[in-house]
Parts: C-alpha cells; structure tokens; sequence
C-alpha cells in the first residue's frame, strides 16, 4: 500500500498522461514495470558476465587463438596455455557421472513415486532433500575418505583385472583420477534427479496409469511403457539440471581428481577439470598472461554450458515433436 | 422412522425386481456378468450394499443414479479397478461367464474386461501405437495393422484416421480421442465393455456419435455403461438399473423402467425432481 502511494506521487507528475496516472493507480503498471526491471537483470548480470570474461582474456585470445582449445599444453614456467586437458577432463567426470547416476536416480524416483507406499515415499524424499543440500566440500570429504580407497581396493582390482585390455579400465590406480571424480559428482547429483524425477513423475495424471491397467497391463508395464515416457521431458530435464551441476562442479572435484593437466584413455589416470584448475591455479598465477588464460578457461566453460544446455533444449524439442506434446 | 424403514423397503424392492425380470430375461438372454451379494467400501466408508445384478451379454445394461450413487464404482468392481485403491475392500461374488472374478489373475481379466474412461485418455504416442498397445503387451503375433484397422472401424474412426495414423493422438478432436478410446480398448478383444461417463466430457455431436456406436457394438460386445444423462440410458440401453446411496433401487429393462417405474424413488428422479 505504501509503495503504491509513493510511487504514485512521485510518478503522476513526470508522466503528465491521465491514462498513464490511472493504470498506475490499478497497480497494473506498477506491478509490469517493477517485474520488468527484475526480469531484465537477469540478462543483465548474464551480460556483465560475458563481457568480464570476453576483455580479460584478450591475451591469450591473441597469443594462442584457436589453438587454445585444441593444445594440451598447460606450462606456467613457460607461458604456454591450452584448455584441452581441461576440456577433457570435465566432460569425462560429467559423462562418468551421468552414467552412474541416471540409471540410479531413475530407478530410485520410479520406485519413489510409483511403487512405495507415500509415507516411505515422502520420508525417503526427505532425506533426499537434505542430500542435495549438503554442500560441495563434504562431498569431497566423503570421496576422499571413502570414494578414493574404495577405489584403490575394489573398483579398480573389479574393473581392471576383467577388463583392462579396454584403454579406458588400463594402467595403474592412485585412487584420486576421472572417475573417482566422476563418482563423486553422480554420488552429488542423484539427489538432483531422484528429486525432480519423482516430482514429474508424481504428477503424471491418473487416468494414464488407469488406461494402461484397464488394457491388462501389470503394474510395472504401466509404469515402464505408459507413466515413464509420459514424463519423459520432465525426466530429462532433470538430467540436463545435473549435468549443469556436474559440469561446474568445483570444490569435490578439485579434491579427488588429480589435479593433473593430462588426457588419458584411462578412467582411473589423475586429471583435471576447468573449474577446479580456476579454483586452485588463480591465487597463484603471476604472470598477466596466465591469470588471463585462467579466465579464458572460464569463457570456456561458460560456453560449454552454455553449448550442452542448447543441445538439451534441441533434444527435447527433437523427441517431443512426435506425439508427447500435451495439447488439445 | 422413515429411515429405517426406507432401506428394508429397497432391499425388497430390489428381490422383487431384479429376480423376475433376470428371470424373464435369462431364458432368452444369457448373462455374461452376474454379481451378487456385492458389499463394497473405500476405508470405513460403505459405498455399496448387497447389489445384485446381472450384466446380459451382446446388451447394453446402463447404469443410473444422482452423483455419489456408487454407479462409477459398482462399474469399477467389474474389472477390479477399485484395487489401485489399497483402502477398499470387496465382499460378495461377481462372476464372469460363470467363474470367479477374484479368483483370477487381474491382468487376465482385464483384457476381458475393457474400459473407457470419463475423460478420453490416449497415450501421448500416435495414433497406431495407441491401438496397437493392449495387443503389443499381450504379446500377439498376429498382423497388428489388421487388428489396428479393424479396431479403428469398430469404432468408427477409421476413415477420418487412416491417412495419418502416426500423427499423435493429441491432435485428434475430443470425440475422435473417445472414440480412439474405444478402438484401443476394442483391439484387445474385450468380452466386456465398461464405459464410464463417456460422453461427459464431449459436444452433443460427438456424444451422439458415440452412442450410434455403443448400439452397433452391442454385435461385438457386452456393454455395461455409466451415465449420468437419463436420455442417453434410455436411447442406448437395454436394461437400466437405477441406483440410489449405494442400493439398486430398480433393475429393469430399459423401456420398463423409464415408462412404468415400480418404485416412487425411480420416478422421482427420471421426472428430474432430484439428483
């Protein structure tokens, strides 16, 4: 009510037009121009954003172009700057981690929404709540206590003795590498899935299951063929909210990948992600050129993020096109 | 006084009615479904009590009665969909051709007996797959574009379909998903038909088109319908049961009981003076 007041006062005489004075006074107008001015700072701080990272990467734009994504290269000693490494080992945590905890966090949230009775439901729903709250640092604690020696004494004698003639299970554990972090990133992001999965899931609408049930399907064919591809968009959307977490996860990963700027075919080699060499290296760079090469590391990121949520947006549009859209 | 009385006086009514005229009938018509002695809660809450009826085969028999009547769930014992329901609990018999319901395995019997809900409900897939589900997760082996046409035909769907049968399902009118509706429930071969409030949601043409159809499936099919529009039970039914907080009040051949109701209750509400 106050606001309203003042705002009238102080806009009734600047506007000088009645018709302006009046929409004011419904409040329609205030209520436009205020949403309007919070919705624009969102492309605002997205822009600053950009802008930030675009002029303090000038160097290394000039020095390397676009050899900077494509040199492996990381020598502060010698002034030579490439993101491949770093790329590389982004993507592959995030791809290790997609690859546990899809499966996991579907096969949780279709147990959570259609086959637990609701008060174990909501009580496991809790609990999975409050892991997603938990932050990033004790997930790392837990890779590093827990994760890493798992990694040494079980996963890697399973893996590696079967099938260590694939390059991506050969060579020597030291615990730390791709995917202990990869690990540790889908032990982060289920919550994330199992959460919003459950949720689309849960608001699938009942006459769907009823129809699939009264053509004589059992309770799992209803839900596997009929309630799941339903929320199919939903589903997905939740993979594209933890594969954005995943990609820019910092504080965990720096932890227990390595920190080591190298490609290797092998998931259990040390590596290095983007964010964690920014949080590790940035206090530390002297040189102009590699504090700016730590930025451009950033823009990259950016735009990775920014590449992997515009090829979601076009894989949902891609597989809703035939028959899933909601309409009539 | 009059409370009490009232219920004694229905259950008579209802042995009276029902027996005579299944009687009558089953000589002539033999009974596909016959449910007796059916008892029916949701938790504490009784909603049906000691219903006796008999569902005659290759007829429509339509079930009446002011909302919360407990029609929609005596149609919903028939294919023990009440079950997605854990609180419900079921006492009496209800037979199918002669065996158990309850004792047979669910799935089986609901490729017996289809349904067709209030609101139409396709898959969001296309049109073929829709059809096409029921006899896919049988497991049929047969030529499954024959058994989707030929559902398509029964229900009358067919011509306006058949150019895009992969298009979704999303894009055909409200009468044309209903109807699709029917061809899905069809193409697994139903030996009964339940169909709850069809045509509640839809426009006066395409309910009208739906009820032409009930009359030409009644060839195919035992149908037991749900309504809660007295006009369209008289002009698709053969035989109405008229029912009131949970009890049949009257069950009669449809022509019987919309023009010499026996009971005061029946013409009460077919004259429109409640429910």
């Amino acid at each position: 009510m106050a606001t309203t007041t003042t705002t009238l006062k102080g806009a009734g005489p600047v506007s000088g037009s009645r018709s302006f004075f009046l929409k004011l006074r419904d409040g329609d107008e205030i209520a436009r121009l205020v949403t309007l001015v919070f919705a624009t700072t969102v492309v605002l701080i997205t822009a600053a954003l950009v802008w930030e990272l675009w002029i303090n990467s000038a160097l290394p734009r000039q020095k390397f172009g676009f050899h900077f994504f494509v040199t492996s290269v990381w020598d502060p000693i010698m002034d030579q700057f490439g993101a491949l490494p770093f790329i590389y080992g982004t993507m592959v945590t995030s791809a290790v981690a997609l690859l546990v905890a899809v499966p996991l966090g579907i096969g949780a949230a279709i147990f959570l929404a259609e086959l637990a009775p609701p008060r174990v439901s909501d009580t496991l729903q809790f609990f999975i709540d409050l892991l997603a709250a938990v932050p990033s640092v004790i997930y790392g604690l837990l890779g590093v206590f827990i994760v890493v020696p798992l990694m040494r004494t079980v996963i890697y004698p399973a893996l590696n003795k079967p099938f260590g003639y694939l390059p991506i299970f050969k060579g020597p554990s030291y615990g730390v590498g791709f995917m202990t972090a990869g690990i540790v990133l889908a032990i982060m992001v289920i919550p994330y899935i199992i959460s919003v999965s459950r949720e689309v899931l849960l608001s699938v609408p009942r006459d769907q299951r009823e129809a699939a049930l009264a053509l004589g399907s059992t309770r799992w064919e209803s839900t596997w063929k009929v309630v799941v591809p339903f929320a199919k968009t939903g589903i997905m959307g939740s993979i594209f909210l933890a594969l954005a977490r995943a990609l820019g996860e910092t504080m965990a990963v720096t932890m227990v990948i390595g920190n080591t700027p190298k490609i290797a075919a092998s998931l259990f080699a040390p590596g290095y992600s983007i964010a964690a060499v920014i949080a590790n290296e940035f206090t530390e760079a002297t040189g102009e050129l590699y504090l700016q090469s730590l930025i451009a590391l950033g823009l990259v990121l950016f735009l990775l993020t920014f590449i992997l949520n515009g090829l979601a947006r076009i894989l949902i549009v891609v597989t809703t096109q035939k028959g899933s859209e909601a309409g009539g | 006084m009059q409370a009490s009385a009232k219920p004694e006086f229905s259950v008579n009514i209802v042995t009276n009615l029902t027996t005579p005229a299944s009687r009558e009938t089953s000589a002539a018509l033999p009974m596909r479904m016959t449910i007796s002695k059916l008892n029916f809660s949701y938790g504490p809450k009784q909603i049906l009590f000691d219903i006796n009826m008999g569902i005659a085969d290759k007829k429509v028999t339509a079930l009446i009665g002011p909302s919360g009547c407990g029609k929609s769930t005596l149609l919903r014992t028939l294919n023990r969909m009440y079950e997605t329901v854990s609180t419900s609990r079921l006492e009496g018999e209800i037979l199918l051709d002669g065996q158990d319901i309850l004792a047979q395995d669910v799935t089986a019997l609901r490729r017996r007996v289809g349904m067709v809900f209030q609101r139409p409900n396709p898959f969001p897939k296309s049109i073929f797959d829709n059809v096409a589900y029921g006899p896919r997760i049988n497991g049929y082996k047969g030529s499954l574009a024959d058994t989707v046409e030929k559902s398509l035909r029964h229900a009358a769907l067919w011509d306006e379909v058949k150019d895009h049968l992969h298009k979704s399902a999303y894009e055909l009118s409200g009468g044309q998903q209903q109807r699709l509706c029917i061809a899905r429930a069809l193409a697994v071969e139903p030996e009964v038909l339940l169909m709850d409030e069809p045509c509640s949601a839809l426009d006066p043409i395409s309910t009208a088109k739906i009820e032409e159809l009930m009359v030409e499936l009644k060839n195919l099919t035992t149908i037991a319908i749900v309504t809660h529009n007295m006009q369209q039970a008289a002009r698709v039914s053969d035989f109405t049961a008229f029912l009131l907080t949970g009890q049949i009040i009257e069950f009669s051949p449809t022509p019987h009981l919309f023009t010499t109701p026996s009971d005061p209750r029946t013409e009460a509400y077919i004259t429109g003076r409640f429910g």
